[in-house]
């Protein structure tokens, strides 16, 4: 009781801390206003250290559920094979796929449950991956990186996609012909400029990235960085600084017949 | 007419002029504190507060920013070398504020470090294995950085990392020694790959391949990053653990001497460092601090610190007389606008010529730069831009190889130095025989920055653990210097 007295009165001496990390996190990762509870407990971690621990225990617990979810299947690797073990880890990731050879797409259900029939499939590649909305990173591709026939990949909304997975791609350099990589709220421009290695690609999606300054100059030198790709979901004039070029003119037309009358 | 009479009697007004004033100051005075009321109770309230607890005032008049009197580990250097070190040490302490660290850092302002002043590159394609797992480390640590670096409250880290990989070109004469790096770069994890003068023509329409015969691409872990944002988040980190700063030059050590003999019979002075003294800035007050351990992280000037323990100033033949091999190099790095230049996929490039270029935003500005002939080093006295070696020497490599160079302007230049390890390019990690407890961790020539959390580790694992646990740094050990036996690095660019 003494102890938390203390801490407030400390708190109240102290200078205001800045946001803490996950809500500075969430509030810059798209969410356009915070709900009330979020912006309440906001509020409340500034003067009590007990509710800024309890916030940051959440985002620890939350990281900690990301790692749990992008490890390494690598019993179903070595008992049940490559193909076999990607398939497993993006059914747990409550994403979907197609095998190679068949037009079957096997998915979870709305509560993440799934059917193990992919067991009892000949050992074929995965050709169509769609992991959008999944708590994917760096770490869980280690799981497909052996599906060399991978052509579509889907990567809508994850969160936990950057740069450094745009870097690891470059595995799926000579199969992969569609990307969406649309409102993953890390890329930038750094992890754009690493699709240089998948020679292959066709079609790219790159609309709803908030940290791309100059859209439209990105999209120009995508298409100059792989000519036989087209490049989605932004258009030229996005990022552009718009001149109020009527407005211009106007005040042109003005001064011209000022100096008119005089 | 009463006038008159006190007009003729001066002293006896100006008796009364002193007790007209007092009568008239004093109700000034009362009129003043009133009027001072505000102030004087701004002034009462700010030394109440100086008084109380938690408040920094001290009757003693205190120089500020002086050192501690007494630390565990001195770590001469705050560049990114040196807080990597301070950052792994507190992060490795099994107990909490077990190792007192200090950082001396020469400047405040960073205006001559070779940290901020570094393109920024990071590559895996070295010669040497202990290069490419120093590297490769490196960069998963900062693919986890906000695993490692984040603290509470503040913002997560963000390097800028630009993944376009590093690219060299071979020509026939090293294209032999290419392959045989790309072996040695494979087998030690790194995503190294090969290119033929067609597929690179191929790929990379806007160079030309006349003369290469090979080229080798890093696919993932390459490219290229802010040094400030690397070099003040290990700080911001290190100093949350509870790592000491301090601004102030290290102008000599106070040492206990021992005699040693060695095998041959030959007598040496061992030098134990008790006290590290550090001067003030702009001031001659210097502070000397008890240590243990001392850590010499600091760069191009590393060579003076040895210096100032004896290290090469003895007879020619001993120990003693082998003087420090790091001494500062100057390098000079062009800024130049291209706006037909090419675009998003230019890696960072390296001609077998030495010439270097890379991307710089997406505006049509690169960054390029060659390293000069031995003969031909600039004077490392001041950190002045020499222009006439960009029109002289590097514009018609650049041009040669990428053709769109023709056509540039150079919109800014500046230059750096190098610790440049003269005896054979590579780091120096560890113990001097002379002085056996300053660790060295310096003499990366070029590659400090791309190396300096993994050479942080291995340096706090020797110090903690006593030996290198994850990765060995044995090769990198200083007797190799004594015993004259080099470890080369082909890859130097």
């Amino acid at each position: 009781m003494a102890a938390s007295l203390l801490s407030q009165a400390m708190k109240r001496c102290s200078a205001h801390t800045c946001a803490a990390a996950t809500f500075r996190r969430a509030l810059s990762s798209g969410a356009a206003t915070p709900s009330v509870f979020t912006r309440f407990l906001l509020k409340l971690s500034h003067y009590f250290y007990d509710v800024e621990n309890i916030l940051n225990w959440n985002d620890w617990l939350r990281s900690q559920a990301v790692i749990r979810k992008n490890r390494l299947f690598g019993y179903a690797q070595k008992n049940f094979g490559n193909n076999i073990a990607a398939a497993y880890y993006i059914l747990t990731l409550r994403g979907s796929f197609r095998f190679a050879g068949q037009s079957e797409w096997y998915r979870p259900d709305s509560r993440g449950r799934f059917s193990y029939d992919f067991m009892s499939t000949p050992d074929t590649q995965i050709e169509e991956v769609d992991l959008s909305g999944t708590l994917i990173n760096h770490n869980g591709l280690e799981n497909l990186v052996k599906q060399s026939k991978l052509q579509t990949l889907s990567l809508r909304g994850c969160p936990e996609v950057d740069d450094w997975f745009l870097a690891c791609l470059h595995v799926f350099g000579e199969s992969l012909v569609e990307l969406d990589l649309s409102h993953c709220s890390r890329i930038t421009v750094g992890g754009l400029a690493a699709l240089q290695n998948l020679r292959k690609l066709q079609w790219l999606d790159i609309s709803g990235l908030p940290q791309l300054q100059n859209p439209g100059l990105v999209r120009i030198l995508l298409e100059e960085m792989l000519p036989h790709c087209r490049v989605n979901g932004v258009e030229y004039e996005q990022g552009l600084i718009q001149p109020d070029s009527q407005e211009q003119t106007e005040d042109h037309h003005e001064a011209s017949t000022n100096t008119g009358h005089l | 007419m009463w006038r008159k009479l006190f007009t003729s009697v001066p002293a006896f007004r100006a008796v009364k002029a002193p007790f007209r004033s007092f009568k008239s100051s004093s109700r000034g005075a009362e009129k003043d504190f009133f009027k001072d009321l505000d102030a004087q109770l701004r002034a009462f309230r700010d030394k109440a507060a100086a008084a109380m607890p938690g408040s920094d005032w001290s009757p003693i008049e205190l120089t500020p920013g002086l050192p501690p009197e007494r630390a565990d580990v001195v770590i001469v250097g705050g560049g990114v070398v040196g807080w990597s070190i301070a950052y792994w040490l507190k992060r490795k302490e099994r107990v909490r504020d077990g190792l007192k660290v200090l950082v001396v850092e020469k400047d405040p302002t960073y205006s001559q470090a070779s940290t901020v002043l570094s393109c920024g590159g990071i590559r895996q394609q070295f010669s040497l294995k202990e290069n490419i797992q120093l590297s490769l480390f490196s960069a998963h640590f900062m693919k986890n950085i906000n695993n490692h670096l984040s603290v509470v409250n503040e913002d997560p880290v963000d390097l800028q990392f630009n993944h376009s990989g590093y690219l060299f070109l071979a020509s026939e004469k090293s294209a032999h020694i290419m392959e045989e790096n790309y072996r040695t770069q494979r087998y030690a994890g790194a995503k190294v790959t090969l290119l033929s003068p067609s597929q690179l023509k191929e790929r990379y329409p806007w160079m030309n391949t006349d003369g290469v015969a090979l080229a080798s691409l890093g696919l993932e872990n390459e490219g290229w990053f802010d040094p400030w944002s690397l070099l003040n988040a290990l700080r911001r980190k290190a100093v949350s653990m509870g790592v000491h700063e301090c601004f102030g030059e290290v102008t000599g050590f106070k040492c206990a001497a021992n005699l040693a003999e060695t095998t041959d019979g030959e007598v040496l002075n061992l030098q134990r460092i008790k006290y590290v003294n550090v001067r003030m800035p702009n001031s001659l007050e210097y502070q000397p601090v008890e240590c243990a351990i001392v850590i010499n992280a600091a760069g191009a000037n590393s060579g003076q610190i040895a210096s100032m323990l004896g290290i090469g100033s003895g007879p020619k033949e001993s120990v003693s007389g082998v003087p420090f091999p790091v001494e500062p190099r100057k390098r000079f790095v062009y800024v130049v606008h291209c706006p037909d230049g090419p675009g998003l996929d230019t890696p960072f490039l390296i001609d077998y010529s030495g010439v270097y270029c890379r991307r710089e935003g997406l505006g049509g500005n690169y960054i390029t730069g060659m390293s000069p002939e031995e003969t031909e080093e600039p004077d490392i006295s001041n950190l002045d831009v020499d222009h006439d070696f960009f029109q002289e020497k590097v514009w018609h490599r650049l041009a040669h190889r990428v053709p769109a160079f023709e056509q540039l302007k150079v919109s800014s230049a500046w230059a750096g130095f190098y610790d440049y390890n003269t005896f054979d390019q590579n780091g120096i990690i560890g113990l001097h025989p002379l002085v056996p407890n300053m660790y060295f961790a310096t003499g990366f020539s070029g590659h400090g920055l791309q190396q300096s959390p993994a050479v942080g580790l291995g340096v706090a694992e020797l110090i903690l653990d006593g030996g290198y646990k994850t990765i060995d740094l044995s090769a990198f050990d200083l007797k190799r210097i004594l015993l004259q036996e080099p470890i080369l690095e082909s890859n130097i660019v």
